[in-house]
């Protein structure tokens, strides 16, 4: 048994909001994922409930004549993940949330409450940040828009007031055309854990696939709120989509744009590292999702986790990377020298050796 | 303060009261003696209450009762044939020895079920993936993917047959 004063199954939307307005003590519940684990907890017992869970008006996803894709609070994880308008167009999305707890959670929480929970470990947060989602609430004034940059305010603090209903998140089509993008959710197991970091990068490429035409970063526990980092997308735009320097530049103006804390899950030092790492790797996936060429030493960093069975299926750059050792900067230089085949089989070498201890440029 | 329900659970349609407070969890075990349904984390981490509900494989410990008006249930006590056989998936998991103490299969078995339904073969990976609602202390999950593979493989061979 929860401990709840009472629950009310609201009828509309219009309905919710009218009860919530009533009384300004209740709690909107959704999938009940999290509330109900909330009020198990003792946190917030005692409330009356005013449940938005049956409201099939604010479920499915649909894609408008206009282009735009309109995605029902109320739809679930899996809903969204298995949604044809969502695998043709933002596949990203799909898989951003079917990172989401586990399949049953899948299966019960909703985007809506995700979103409106304000954590800032909210798996689909970061990539509706780089969707530049709109929120539309409705509440007893009426309908307003929210952009989602403006969305969130502070741990668990969105600007959603009490009596204002989640409805549903607009994406626009500007968005959408010619965007590709990548989630990368880094967490201490695969399933039912909470995002230590998540990332989320999407670009679109020029016509001729070589130039980053434009860029969209957005983070998750990167600080109080999600984040997005204007400073970086900007470096990155109009250069080469293989330009190394230029993802380096990209992620150390990211670092510049965030503020992660240290907590039981990991300490800021690490956040950082991930979110310099995260950044390569979601951003050259994406452009390879785009039909671009990403960085070659990001493609080195990628396999870092590979590095022995990468070696071991090309001889002759193991021979070369034992042979050089590529430890230190001047091995560095020499290796650079024997070819681009070999350089990749000694920064694979050093990426296997350096697990776990990072990046050293 | 009971309010009057009616479901259909297990292929039957129930009518009961229930308090509104309460999660379906415990109006299956307490209400209707459905045991299967175990009471573990309650918190939708462990997955030994998983039911199906309309046919999708939730946490029923957060899932309040009233949500589940009107809509069809599943679990374990509703698997076994009219003449009391064991269903081909709960028949997969003796044969494969996937059973220890037990505490864990009704929920993962309630997911097989939903995974089999699909009709279509899976990965092993995407098979530990579609499994990983659930927590499982004794048996390191080889043999429960073993016989999760089992049940789909029997489940696809009688879908040429048929």
């Amino acid at each position: 048994m929860f401990d709840i004063e009472s629950i009310y199954e609201a009828k509309s939307v219009g309905d919710a909001v009218r009860a919530l307005n009533e009384r300004p003590d209740a709690e909107l519940i959704s999938g009940g994922t999290d509330v109900l684990i909330r009020l198990r907890a003792g946190k917030g017992a005692g409330r009356p409930l005013v449940s938005i869970h049956e409201l099939s008006e604010i479920k499915g996803v649909e894609l408008q004549e206009n282009g735009d894709i309109r995605i029902g609070a109320g739809t679930t994880f899996v809903k969204i993940t298995n949604s044809p308008v969502i695998q043709q167009y933002i596949p990203m999305l799909g898989e951003a949330v079917d990172t989401v707890g586990g399949p049953q959670i899948r299966s019960m929480g909703t985007i809506g409450g995700n979103i409106c929970n304000g954590a800032t470990s909210a798996d689909s947060a970061s990539t509706m940040f780089t969707l530049e989602a709109e929120i539309v609430l409705e509440g007893p004034e009426g309908e307003r828009v929210v952009p989602i940059s403006e969305f969130y305010i502070g741990p668990g603090q969105t600007v959603r007031q009490h009596a204002e209903v989640c409805k549903y998140f607009l994406i626009r089509r500007d968005s959408i055309d010619g965007w590709h993008g990548r989630y990368i959710k880094y967490g201490k197991r695969k399933a039912m854990e909470i995002a230590t970091l998540g990332c989320a990068v999407r670009v679109k490429l020029s016509s001729d696939k070589k130039l980053i035409e434009d860029v969209r970063l957005a983070y998750g526990v990167a600080a109080p709120t999600p984040v997005r980092c204007h400073k970086a997308e900007a470096i990155l735009r109009g250069r080469r989509t293989d330009d190394e320097m230029a993802v380096e530049e990209f992620v150390k103006a990211a670092l510049t744009e965030v503020n992660p804390r240290s907590s039981w899950r990991a300490s800021k030092e690490f956040r950082l590292q991930l979110i310099a790492e995260l950044a390569r790797r979601a951003l050259a996936d994406a452009v390879r999702l785009a039909g671009g060429k990403a960085a070659d030493e990001i493609a080195c960093w990628r396999s870092g986790s590979l590095a022995e069975s990468d070696m071991a299926d090309d001889t002759s750059c193991k021979a070369t990377a034992d042979s050089a050792s590529c430890d230190s900067m001047a091995d560095k230089e020499v290796c650079a020298k024997t070819g681009s085949a070999s350089t990749d089989a000694n920064r694979r070498s050093r990426t296997g050796e350096e697990e776990g201890g990072g990046r050293d440029a | 303060m009971l309010e009057i329900i009616s479901m259909r659970v297990n292929g039957k349609d129930v009518e009961l009261a229930i308090d509104p407070r309460e999660s379906l969890l415990d109006t299956l075990r307490r209400r209707l003696g459905l045991t299967s349904v175990k009471k573990g984390c309650e918190v939708g981490e462990c997955g030994a209450c998983t039911v199906l509900v309309e046919g999708e494989a939730i946490d029923s410990c957060i899932y309040l009762t009233v949500w589940a008006k009107g809509k069809s249930i599943l679990t374990v006590e509703g698997l076994k044939s009219p003449t009391g056989e064991l269903s081909p998936i709960q028949q997969a998991f003796i044969d494969e020895a996937a059973v220890q103490c037990g505490f864990c299969i009704p929920g993962i078995i309630m997911s097989a079920v939903e995974i089999v339904g699909a009709g279509r073969r899976y990965e092993r990976d995407e098979l530990r993936k579609l499994l990983s609602g659930h927590l499982c202390r004794c048996t390191g999950y080889e043999k429960i993917i073993d016989a999760v593979e089992k049940a789909v493989e029997a489940k696809l061979a009688s879908q040429r047959a048929g």
